[in-house]
């Protein structure tokens, strides 16, 4: 396989707005023809790293590279890169066939060639018919894709797309997802996609970059971010984990819990402490004696496919999820397979998360909410 | 209960509805009466066909209205979109500024120009300092058109810096990206989106200053009659109700046919049609 | 380049618009009688201004018809506002509101000119010696507030949850419990600031009371109009520099309320 170019290097990039540090020397390069999420909490410096690329924003210090090339204090208007904002941000007094013909226009594009490549553009979107069509008066999926044609047109070398659905309801969204893939396999160019929809993001892309705090945490595959998290944030932050304290007191062997375990870790000093993560549903029920560890079910709830039960051993609540049906009381046994225990240094977020002592429902639906609505 | 509801609906709206009827629609028709009586009540076209005398000043006030709304605007429209880059609290305090002296009654904020303007004011006096001089600058055509472009140029600011400030800054952040430099965005995004605002400071400065009379009397020293002078000179010293009367009704007519126009010309860009080069 | 721009034209508007005013502030100072040769410091035409009866009666005037004017048309205007919201016809919502715009829309003069007819013609057929009086001019300056008032109120009375009066009568208020117990203090900010906006364009306004008041009633406006006739002295100035201040000080408490309120609605989310 030939080496793939990087279309979009950040070396060493620093933020800030008011004193306060939003981006903390970060480093990615981007590949091209890649889809590319950055992936956080609002206020990482996911939106803003976007916007230093679209050129809005100066960093403080660093570089932007575009094909090898430092593009720093390049004007937006004259970067090979076009943005699909959260909101559209479609020109109200522009009808359809406007909004979309507005890049062609500014390059003095003559006039036959713009008709072709609108109409050519609106059949890409699905939206033959509505060249006349006020945009305000549009549905959410519409004015999407009138904002999809209206960067695409201008043949960007990347597409920056910030939070683009986050406008839309849930059966959109999912709908919308498949279709920008399928647009960026189409087309053919790098997408950098910004969200805050873990989902989102791993079903939609090649490489997720997953920051916080201004600094990147982890980048790779959905499959190695989910299946690999490189410490207790990553772990945390994607999907749900049983994150414990552990040493290692030699290769291949955990101790946590209690316990000493098999696992495919090495390479550690011996007795490191460590972060150790388990996936909920890494965990099997067993019968007792059957068991590693031993403890009591505080709390069952069904979820459809699976049942999620929290374990209390020890006073550390385990979460786990299964398909089969436990009760409140049981005293069950958990058994661990040795590739489903991930162990990781200890990292600055060591200790923040844990166990699911305080896990409730109705918690978790507002953090959402309240996710949803900031940025 | 139905019953009920339009009953009190009746009682809420009867009140206003009454007040609007007769001090709003009633004058009008009264105003039309007198211009088509004479001081008899008989009915006579005469106040009509005397308005023929008043061509020159139609003409002399629909001129320096114009001047001084084209100039309000060449100042306003900069002004405005400068003021809408600034910080949050720099944008309220210079608006609070500009406000101010809308406050200060407009007989004194003219009066103070004449004391400036005239032959042994203040302009006059510090150019006398320096041997230059006096000029004179009450009674011109200039110091009205200052007049009206002093008085009523915060009319103008407002509604224009208003629309500026609610543009999204996102669509800015759009055309940019798009290949709009700042000239390009100018005249794509900012200048069709604050049209609105520059129909309505339009109006809100051509009416007040195609119906002034004071600002005339003042600095243009009684030699400028403009069709404010002429209703008061009619109403207040001739006593002839009838012609003062039909001069108001072509003055109504006229303002209300020019903002009809205006705001028909500002729906249709409006409406979203329009080609962008 | 732009940046020199910018600067120099937002110091050239500020020179402009306060210029004339800082040369009244200045010379009602004036020792001398001129207002345009400074020979001293003097505070004689204040002290001058607050012992003629003339302007006390003037300034008394002012503000019992602003505050009169203001309190009528608030009431009304809000009503009205009230009416107009609940009205289901679109036809006749359209031309009450558009009957409600004429005021605003129409030179101050044609207003005033068409209120003064109308005194005129219904003093003639009443067969009264002098048609205009104190009431005339109280309602010249209602008409004129009206508008201000609804359109200050409408705003405020859409954000107002439909909800909310029906919740009041579902726990059993009547209707007109229902409107003074919750529709009403939740637009008290906007009937408020349309009281006081009503209040300073009654103090401020000299066209249509000149065509609408009656001989014997003297309002400020009035009074610096018959002043400014003959050759003026600092004593006008000096006048206007205290109705400058005060309406500066009425301004920071609407600018104050107004906040008030945004933080309460913002407070309320």
């Amino acid at each position: 396989m030939s080496e793939i170019k990087n279309i979009i290097e950040l070396k060493d990039i620093c933020m800030e707005f008011d004193g306060e540090m939003v981006l903390d020397h970060l480093n990615l390069a981007i590949k091209d023809g890649e889809f590319v999420t950055l992936l956080g909490r609002s206020g990482c410096g996911k939106t803003t790293t976007l916007r230093i690329i679209a050129g809005f924003l100066n960093p403080v210090s660093g570089q932007v590279l575009f094909d090898s090339k430092e593009i720093n204090g390049v004007p937006p208007y004259q970067r090979p890169v076009n943005t699909i904002f959260q909101r559209y941000a479609l020109f109200p007094h522009y009808n359809v066939y406007e909004n979309i013909a507005f890049g062609l226009r500014l390059r003095k594009v003559p006039e036959a060639e713009i008709k072709e490549r609108v109409e050519e553009m609106l059949r890409f979107v699905n939206l033959q018919g509505f060249e006349k069509r006020s945009v305000t008066h549009l549905s959410g999926g519409q004015q999407q894709r009138v904002a999809i044609a209206r960067a695409v047109i201008n043949k960007p070398k990347v597409l920056l797309l910030d939070e683009p659905l986050s406008a839309l309801d849930l059966q959109l969204r999912k709908d919308m997802q498949v279709e920008l893939k399928n647009i960026q396999k189409k087309l053919g160019i790098t997408f950098i996609y910004v969200t805050h929809d873990q989902e989102e993001a791993l079903s939609m892309s090649d490489t997720v970059v997953v920051m916080n705090e201004g600094k990147v945490q982890q980048i790779g595959t959905p499959i190695e971010i989910y299946n690999e998290p490189q410490n207790a944030f990553v772990a945390d932050f994607i999907g749900e984990s049983n994150i414990l304290d552990g040493v290692m007191p030699c290769d291949f062997t955990a101790r946590f819990a209690g316990h000493d375990f098999d696992c495919l870790d090495k390479g550690f000093a011996p007795n490191e402490p460590v972060d150790v993560v388990v996936r909920p549903e890494d965990v099997d029920i067993v019968p007792v004696v059957r068991g590693m560890l031993k403890g009591e079910v505080t709390s069952v709830t069904f979820r459809g496919v699976h049942f999620e039960i929290i374990v209390d051993i020890d006073g550390f609540k385990w979460m786990i999820q299964t398909t089969d049906e436990h009760h409140v009381g049981d005293v069950v046994g958990l058994y661990i397979e040795p590739d489903a225990i991930h162990v990781m240094k200890k990292s600055q977020y060591s200790g923040k998360y844990g166990d699911y002592s305080s896990y409730s429902d109705e918690l978790e639906q507002l953090s959402e909410l309240t996710e949803d609505e900031e940025e | 209960m139905k019953q009920r509801r339009s009953y009190a609906q009746v009682l809420i709206n009867a009140p206003y509805l009454l007040w609007a009827a007769i001090f709003i629609l009633v004058p009008l028709f009264i105003v039309a009466y007198y211009a088509f009586t004479d001081a008899s009540g008989a009915f006579t076209m005469a106040n009509i066909k005397e308005l023929a005398n008043y061509k020159q000043t139609f003409w002399i006030s629909i001129k320096y209205a114009l001047i001084a709304t084209a100039i309000t605007f060449v100042i306003a429209y900069p002004f405005a979109y400068f003021m809408s880059k600034k910080s949050a609290a720099k944008q309220q305090m210079m608006m609070l500024l500009v406000m101010l002296p809308m406050w200060m009654n407009l007989l004194i904020r003219t009066y103070s120009w004449m004391n400036i303007l005239e032959r042994n004011g203040i302009i006059n006096n510090l150019l006398g300092m320096m041997g230059l001089g006096p000029w004179k600058m009450i009674g011109t055509a200039g110091a009205v058109i200052l007049g009206m472009v002093y008085n009523y140029l915060p009319y103008m600011i407002l509604p224009i810096y208003t629309i500026m400030s609610k543009i999204d800054n996102s669509l800015l952040e759009a055309a940019d990206d798009l290949g709009a430099h700042s000239f390009a965005k100018l005249r794509h995004i900012i200048w069709p989106l604050s049209l609105p605002g520059v129909i309505s400071g339009i109006a809100m400065v051509f009416v007040p200053s195609i119906s002034t009379f004071y600002i005339s009397q003042k600095l243009g020293g009684g030699k400028i009659m403009l069709i404010g002078d002429t209703i008061e000179r009619q109403i207040q010293t001739a006593y002839n109700y009838n012609l003062g009367a039909a001069i108001s009704l072509v003055l109504m007519v006229f303002v209300l046919i020019s903002m009809a126009v205006m705001n028909r010309f500002a729906d249709d860009d409006g409406e979203g049609g329009g080609m962008i080069v | 380049m732009n940046k020199f721009f910018d600067r120099f034209l937002t110091a050239a508007v500020y020179v402009f618009l306060y210029a004339p005013l800082l040369v009244m502030v200045f010379f009602s100072f004036n020792e001398g009688r001129s207002t345009s040769v400074f020979t001293g410091f003097s505070l004689r035409w204040y002290a001058e201004l607050f012992s003629s009866s003339d302007t006390i009666t003037a300034l008394k005037n002012t503000l019992v018809l602003a505050l009169l004017s203001a309190t009528i048309a608030t009431v009304l205007g809000t009503m009205a506002a009230v009416g107009i919201d609940g009205m289901r016809n679109k036809w006749l919502n359209s031309a009450v509101m558009t009957t409600t715009n004429i005021p605003m829309m129409n030179p101050d003069i044609v207003t005033g000119v068409s209120l003064m007819l109308l005194f005129v013609f219904v003093g003639r057929l009443m067969g009264l010696a002098t048609s205009l009086s104190f009431i005339t001019l109280l309602i010249a300056h209602v008409t004129f507030n009206l508008p201000y008032v609804i359109l200050n109120v409408m705003p405020k009375l859409r954000q107002v949850d439909r909800r909310l009066p029906e919740a009041a009568m579902d726990l059993g208020c009547t209707p007109r419990q229902a409107f003074f117990k919750v529709v009403l203090p939740s637009i008290r900010s906007g009937v408020l600031a349309a009281f006081l906006m009503a209040f300073t364009l009654s103090l401020d306004d000299f066209v249509i009371s000149y065509y609408t008041n009656g001989s014997g009633f003297q309002t400020l406006p009035l009074m610096i109009f018959s002043m400014t006739k003959k050759t003026v002295k600092p004593d006008m100035y000096a006048l206007s520099s205290v109705i400058f201040i005060t309406i500066l000080l009425l301004l920071i408490l609407v600018n104050v309320l107004q906040a008030r309120s945004e933080r309460d609605a913002k407070g309320a989310k």
